[in-house]
């Protein structure tokens, strides 16, 4: 497989508060996205994840060291539309990204900005609002609808510019649980059949079981990287850098205590099930 | 409560001035504008308000929908009629104290409550049956050749369109922080004028403070989704003038010509 | 036990008198007691903010009545304000609330409206930033400067300053990461348990809920579905996913558990009890 992001030695400082000295937002990642993956990038707030993800479609642009999108270095000006076209952005706050009020001209907006031709737009906006599950509402006003509808709506904004890999920088922070099922269905369903690689960036450790990939970061570095498996089972290690592990894996840790013989990687409800029933 | 205020209301519909083109309406009603200033008398009038009726007919916009409109600027309506009713100088009709009542203040005051009440009305027509979207579409295009005197008509129709997608936002911001707020024993009801103003501070510095937040975050979203100013912008919905707009264009110009004539013979 | 707020027959409708007419909350009657710690769940849409915001009297009922005590909060329109005080609501993402120059005016905001005198304001304050989790140190800086996680916790303060009988909290935990939450529960958990007052949080995590209150009221389209202890709810456990909510993880891998044909409560929902169950269950089979 190709890479659609990589970053080498990637750092990063924000403008330090006065008589201060800058702190490393970024402290020297290196990291390739695979094409058509599914990545979910975990960290406590602060941790420097979403100043990574900023990086990925030249929101930021790196202190230091290179992000290539594509193989296209983003401190290249000239080809700022063309990387920002390749890797679309949904942020958290499903109001603050939504620019018209009815649904379909707001997917149409990044297919205006990029000069495509009319009756290309409507195809596109046709498609993305049926890839996401609201194409009954493309006439609807944005505000009436709920958090998770908007989110669906910001992801059919970036589909319509038909990129090859989508961010999701916290997107899911502010919705309930069904909204947040909504939103993961959805950006799962476009993984999975349209090819669409996807990189979503969170603090719910149960939105990380479904990736194929899961990356921990924590004060500006990369700390584990590695299968959902492989990761969600170091609940001590994730605990002491403010996140949590699934229920089930701290079940299955007391479990073993009690001297049971069962397996830590059970992350599914019917697995660990499954796992226990054996044990017993 | 705030969210009763409705902002650039739009009654959706399917009439032929639904789907009249946004220009086309958007020169309608400066004509009719123009017309309504131009009548002088009750023929004019009358022929203008045959016009206004055949609109409101046309749209199928309840007339009560068009009343109610009016309320807020009653006032205004009033005040207007009673200062032409006793400051037009002309024959006395009666006098008492030091007002005196003319016969020319009557006619003058009858037609500037005509004129005002006739003017909303029409424009009201306009954006009960225009959504602000095909509005502000209507106003970029018809304005397009000033870009060449270097006004930015893109940004500006950009700002208006913002501007119309954040209002129902933010009313809902504004309740929702007044709320707070009263939760906290604020009191937004009593006091005099200067107590009162102060009291609204706790929810203005948020809502600014949210609105500027609410902007920045907005600006890098439309960035990411490649927005660089109206330069090679395309269109998902491109106006196109259909022959109903040149006749309606052309009646109305008509009708402005009769009336035109009509002022010219006093009438 | 005795009841601190009685909620009797409560109806309100939107946009009454109009096409958009709709019943947020619909005839719903229920207790809080005094002392307790409830959980009130439900999902988006199913009137928990519209019940919510009727027990401290921003909200008026189109039908019914809420009790304080034993009073009628409307019986007395004028004085709605010190029912305010008395039931202290902290909205959802109520950091968006803070307007002053110092954590401090802005603390003192809510005792100043109830018109204490300055040596009350000033320990009021103080006990609040205090059970909000906050140092003293923050006392003097501008709240607009602070995390996100301590601009809330200003804001939590704000109403706890208040000093009310009953604090009501609406997604206190919303947006937060894992040890956030953490520290926010382990914060307002201690509040209840040091001032006795009685604590309502509104949640959409059962697995929050499950864990910290004594009882627990579901709402599901404009009313209460359940009522009861955490035990007795997830009981219900199916009728709870039917109604569009989750059950706490440990409860879901009880009841597959069971559906194995393990001999188990399938209503268990902490760790350590579905713990303690199996190891019980072990031992007798040996």
């Amino acid at each position: 497989m190709t890479d659609i992001i990589k970053t080498e030695h990637l750092t990063f400082s924000y403008p330090p508060d006065e008589g201060k000295e800058p702190v490393l937002a970024l402290k020297g990642i290196d990291l390739t996205i695979e094409k058509g993956s599914f990545t979910v990038i975990l960290g406590h707030n602060g941790s420097g994840k979403s100043t990574l993800a900023k990086h990925m479609n030249a929101v930021l642009l790196p202190g230091g060291g290179t992000v290539w999108v594509d193989g296209m270095d983003t401190k290249d000006e000239s080809l700022l539309l063309e990387v920002r076209r390749r890797v679309g952005m949904v942020f958290q706050n499903p109001d603050n990204q939504i620019v018209a009020n009815v649904v379909e001209e707001d997917v149409a907006f990044g297919p205006e900005n990029l000069g495509v031709p009319t009756e290309e737009i409507q195809r596109r906006v046709a498609a993305a609002l049926q890839a996401v599950g609201m194409d009954e509402f493309t006439m609807h006003a944005p505000h009436h609808l709920s958090g998770g509808q908007k989110q669906r709506i910001a992801i059919a904004g970036v589909i319509a510019m038909e990129p090859a890999c989508i961010v999701l920088d916290e997107s899911t922070a502010m919705l309930d649980p069904l909204g947040r099922r909504e939103v993961l269905d959805t950006v799962r369903w476009l993984n999975k059949n349209k090819g669409i690689t996807a990189v979503l960036i969170t603090h719910h450790m149960d939105e990380a079981a479904m990736a194929d990939r899961v990356v921990v970061m924590d004060s500006g570095s990369v700390v584990m990287d590695g299968t959902p498996r492989e990761i969600l089972v170091r609940m001590e290690e994730l605990r002491a850098i403010g996140l949590d592990a699934p229920h089930t894996v701290e079940l299955l840790h007391g479990l073993r205590e009690d001297g049971f013989d069962v397996p830590l990687d059970a992350l599914g409800i019917q697995e660990c099930a499954r796992a226990i029933v054996e044990a017993l | 409560m705030l969210k009763d205020i409705t902002l650039g209301q739009y009654f959706p519909g399917d009439s032929l001035a639904h789907r009249l083109d946004p220009r086309t309406k958007l020169l309608l009603t400066v004509l009719y504008i123009f017309i309504l200033f131009s009548a002088k008398s009750f023929v004019s009038y009358g022929v203008v308000a045959l016009l206004l009726i055949a609109g409101i007919r046309i749209s199928g916009v309840a007339p009560k929908a068009l009343v109610r409109g009016l309320k807020p600027i009653l006032f205004i309506i009033c005040f207007t009629a009673v200062l032409n009713l006793f400051y037009t100088p002309g024959d006395p009709v009666a006098s008492f104290w030091i007002f005196t009542i003319t016969k020319q203040g009557i006619f003058t005051a009858f037609f500037m409550v005509l004129r005002i009440t006739m003017l909303i009305m029409g424009t009201f027509l306009l954006t009960y049956t225009t959504s602000p979207i095909a509005l502000t579409d209507g106003l970029e295009s018809l304005l397009g050749p000033l870009k060449k005197l270097r006004i930015p008509v893109h940004e500006l129709s950009m700002i208006m369109s913002i501007a119309l997608r954040m209002i129902p936002t933010l009313i809902e911001e504004t309740d929702k922080i007044m709320s707070a707020q009263k939760a906290r024993g604020a009191d937004f009801e009593s006091g005099n004028l200067f107590q009162r103003a102060k009291a609204l501070v706790p929810i203005l510095v948020p809502l600014f403070i949210s609105a500027f937040r609410r902007a920045d975050e907005l600006a890098v979203a439309m960035e990411c989704r490649c927005y660089h100013g109206g330069e090679g912008r395309t269109k998902l919905h491109v106006l196109h003038y259909q022959t109903r707009d040149y006749l309606v264009l052309a009646a109305y110009v008509v009708v402005l010509a009769g009336v035109v004539v009509l002022a010219r013979f006093g009438l | 036990m005795k009841p601190i707020i009685r909620v009797e027959n409560l109806t309100h409708t939107y946009g009454e008198n109009t096409p958009f007419c709709r019943s947020a909350v619909d005839g719903v009657s229920m207790e809080i007691y005094e002392g307790e710690f409830l959980g009130v769940i439900g999902h988006t849409g199913s009137g928990k903010s519209t019940l919510i915001q009727h027990l401290n009297g921003l909200l008026k009922p189109t039908s019914g009545a809420v009790y304080l005590g034993d009073r009628d909060i409307w019986a007395e329109p004028k004085k709605i304000r010190d029912v305010r005080f008395r039931v202290g609501l902290v909205f959802q993402y109520p950091e968006y609330q803070l307007f002053e120059e110092t954590v401090y005016k802005d603390v003192a905001f809510g005792p100043r409206n109830m018109g204490l005198d300055e040596k009350e304001i000033d320990r009021r304050v103080r006990a609040a930033l205090a059970f909000a989790g906050l140092g003293e140190d923050l006392l003097e800086k501008s709240p607009f400067d602070l995390s996100g996680g301590q601009k809330r916790r200003v804001a939590i303060a704000g109403v706890i300053a208040m000093d009310p009988e009953v604090l009501i909290l609406d997604e206190p935990s919303a947006g937060l990461d894992p040890a956030g939450r953490r520290s926010m529960l382990e914060n307002i958990r201690a509040y209840h348990r040091q001032k006795g007052t009685t604590v309502v949080m509104v949640s959409h995590s059962m697995d929050e809920v499950a864990e910290n209150v004594d009882r627990i009221v579901v709402l599901a389209n404009a009313g209460v579905v359940m009522s009861g202890t955490p035990h007795e709810v997830f009981s219900r456990a199916q009728e709870l996913m039917d109604v569009g909510l989750n059950v706490p993880q440990v409860t879901q891998v009880a009841m597959e558990l069971k559906r194995q044909g393990v001999d188990i409560d399938p209503a268990v929902y902490t760790v350590a009890d579905l713990r303690a169950a199996l190891a019980a269950l072990k031992g007798g089979r040996r």
